[in-house]
């Protein structure tokens, strides 16, 4: 998924993302002083501002959902990418990877359907759905990034002594890290955009004046709505970005 | 790297149990069959349903069969007596056997239901039926994978099991589950969106193919241009899609009241113009990318030779470096079909119709029913193309590297 090696100059890429990520909070916290602009834009619309709720709580339970789907995905995802490369667990890892890859095809939306009749309205399927969707890339990613550590490395690791603990926290981790990020970036980026539809779903995020919109027939909502969606999208995938060049070590094994 | 064979090096340590995914999968599938619900029963369609167990809902010669393709499939798990090669073809045949056991009970469960209770009552699978059906073709894939078989292997088998799967619906076996109940009351509603679903993929597939092709070779040729176009590009992919959808809204329906012919050919703010705009956008990045990394690929001695023989810039172009990359860009094309099949469903929220309007309309009457027929089909549209498509990319690989 990574694009960041084709990018331009990285510093151009930082004043983006300070920039955006200035122009993020500020619409967050300072939504309502644009009423005037809306309501210019909009002469038909009667609440031209969304006002159930503000932005600022609409985009904290985005982020709390966010963050606590991919926090379960991460840490259950890198274990079993690491069972699945450890001697005992080998046998599992072509059912593994072969799971992640088909589970990818599911559609976001579909999965957030199937899991209502299970957990119900609200928050708990929405979370539900993220954990499960998140999980894919970042095993997938996570058997890539070991599976890109030279052979000839490991043999040194051990020949010099290592313990199987001590390859795999200082040798194999560390260089599979730049893939595991890229696989938990590709997760974290569809877990903003999944949350934002389940607000269909009735879980308060980031997609509640949207769908508030779209059922209503007012566009001033959609376009808040969508705009701090979007700008939150965009900032955590420029933040990824550059946690991602941090850890690149030169060798850059490309997970698709 | 992937382990296709079970390791035979620690003979030293004989084991008793050669396949431990399997085995896994087994005990899986019978604490499902033990402790959830196989079915729900309930006595019309609004009032809430009781679960229904394994053993309550087969009858005695389903349930027979069921603990007998159980024990093969145990049997094939274990070391001794089969040998390896024998023992997954003997779980390629018995999970299929199980997973249509399990099917066909469930369609049988539902008609006994309606005869001795009520016309009125609905029967709809449960949790342990989803389990079942899961572990039966994580077996089968197991088995593939375990055998290292060919393509072609795949495909028959894909083409038995998916028939016989047809079979049993197109015989009205499954009639009077809930689900298909609900399918006869919008049969023809049915028809219609999934056809408008087909047609906003098809619409938005060709675009993406006729915009991201040259760019992809644009990118290719002027390698300065690459940061920008994968950047903005990279910025579509990672907006939301419900937000990309929304926000076209507004510029659209601004250009349609603008120019009120533009307005007359379905320019608007809701419905399929923003719909087909947005996926176009999201399905740029993949086909960009994967035409340049599938020209990149080409070796340039390849290229060398092909001028070498006198060949023209647009013949070298069409005869060397397109056939060469085609696998590559169809993988590409992949990721953008099976992309493009899930995002329509989000498209139904502004009004583009397709197989999400199901979806949003059940989840907006809690019609569990309605929400499943939205999106199983969607699910089994993206798993269909992406097999279709993984097989014409590894035909449309040199006959020597095909696997």
């Amino acid at each position: 998924m990574s694009v960041s090696a084709l990018s331009r100059a990285p510093s151009s890429r930082r004043v983006l993302l300070i920039a955006l990520s200035t122009l993020l909070i500020a619409l967050v916290l300072g939504m309502e002083q644009l009423a005037p602009l809306f309501r210019a834009l909009f002469p038909d619309q009667d609440p031209a501002m969304y006002q159930r709720e503000s932005f600022l709580n609409l985009t904290l339970a985005h982020l709390a959902l966010v963050l606590v789907s991919s926090l379960i995905s991460v840490s259950v995802g890198v274990a079993a990418g690491l069972f699945v490369t450890r001697p005992a667990g080998r046998e599992f890892e072509p059912l593994v990877s072969t799971l992640a890859a088909i589970g990818q095809t599911f559609p976001p939306a579909a999965v957030l359907a199937i899991v209502v009749p299970v957990a119900g309205f609200g928050f708990v399927p929405t979370l539900v759905a993220l954990v499960l969707y998140g999980l894919l890339p970042v095993v997938q990613n996570t058997v890539a990034g070991l599976g890109t550590v030279p052979a000839q490395t490991l043999e040194a690791a051990r020949g010099n002594g290592m313990s199987a603990w001590q390859i795999l926290w200082r040798i194999e981790l560390p260089l599979a890290m730049r893939v595991i990020i890229a696989g938990v970036r590709v997760s974290v980026i569809i877990n903003i955009g999944t949350a934002t539809i389940g607000s269909t779903v009735g879980a308060k995020t980031l997609g509640t004046p949207i769908i508030a919109g779209l059922v209503g027939n007012n566009l001033p909502y959609v376009i808040q709505g969508a705009v701090l969606v979007g700008l939150l999208a965009i900032v955590t995938d420029l933040a990824f970005e550059r946690l991602e060049q941090r850890f690149s070590f030169g060798a850059s094994g490309a997970a698709s | 790297m992937s382990v296709s064979h079970v390791p035979t090096s620690d003979a030293a340590s004989p084991r008793l149990v050669a396949n431990r995914v399997l085995v896994t999968l087994l005990c899986a599938g019978l604490l499902a069959a033990w402790l959830l619900p196989f079915a729900t029963m309930s006595p019309n369609r609004l009032a809430s349903g009781q679960t229904v167990g394994l053993g309550e809902a087969l009858s005695a010669w389903q349930l027979s069969a069921f603990l007998a393709l159980w024990a093969v499939l145990a049997i094939a798990a274990l070391r001794r007596p089969l040998p390896r090669g024998l023992a997954h073809g003997v779980v390629l045949l018995a999970s299929l056997g199980l997973l249509l056991i399990t099917l066909y009970s469930l369609g049988d469960y539902a008609q006994r239901t309606l005869v001795e209770r009520s016309p009125s009552a609905r029967v709809s699978q449960g949790s342990a039926f989803w389990v079942m059906v899961f572990c039966c073709a994580l077996a089968a894939i197991d088995a593939f994978q375990r055998a290292s078989s060919g393509w072609l292997l795949r495909l028959g088998y894909m083409l038995i099991a998916g028939g016989s799967v047809a079979m049993l619906f197109a015989s009205g076996h499954f009639d009077e589950l809930s689900i298909m109940r609900e399918y006869t009351n919008i049969r023809d509603k049915f028809a219609d969106q999934f056809i408008t679903h087909l047609v906003l993929v098809g619409s938005a597939l060709g675009p993406a193919l006729l915009i991201g092709i040259p760019l992809g070779l644009l990118a290719h040729r002027h390698v300065r241009l690459q940061g920008t176009l994968f950047s903005v590009l990279n910025f579509f992919q990672t907006i939301p899609s419900i937000a990309l959808f929304a926000l076209l809204i507004a510029p659209l329906s601004a250009l349609g009241n603008a120019f009120p012919l533009l307005g007359e050919w379905g320019v608007k703010g809701i419905g399929a113009v923003p719909a087909i705009i947005a996926l176009v956008m999201y399905a740029l990045l993949p086909v960009v990318r994967n035409t340049y990394a599938g020209l990149k690929g080409v070796p340039p001695a390849t290229v060398e030779a092909a001028r070498g023989m006198g060949m023209t810039a647009r013949q070298v172009l069409w005869r060397v470096e397109i056939p060469l990359a085609l696998p590559v860009m169809l993988s590409g094309l992949r990721i953008v079909t099976v992309q493009a099949i899930g995002l329509t469903v989000v498209a139904a929220l502004i009004g583009a119709g397709g197989l999400g309007a199901f979806i949003f309309q059940g989840l907006g009457q809690y019609a569990i029913d309605l929400v499943l027929l939205g999106a199983i089909p969607t699910i089994v549209l993206a798993v269909i193309a992406d097999f279709t498509l993984q097989m014409l990319v590894v035909l449309s690989k040199p006959a020597s590297t095909r696997r």
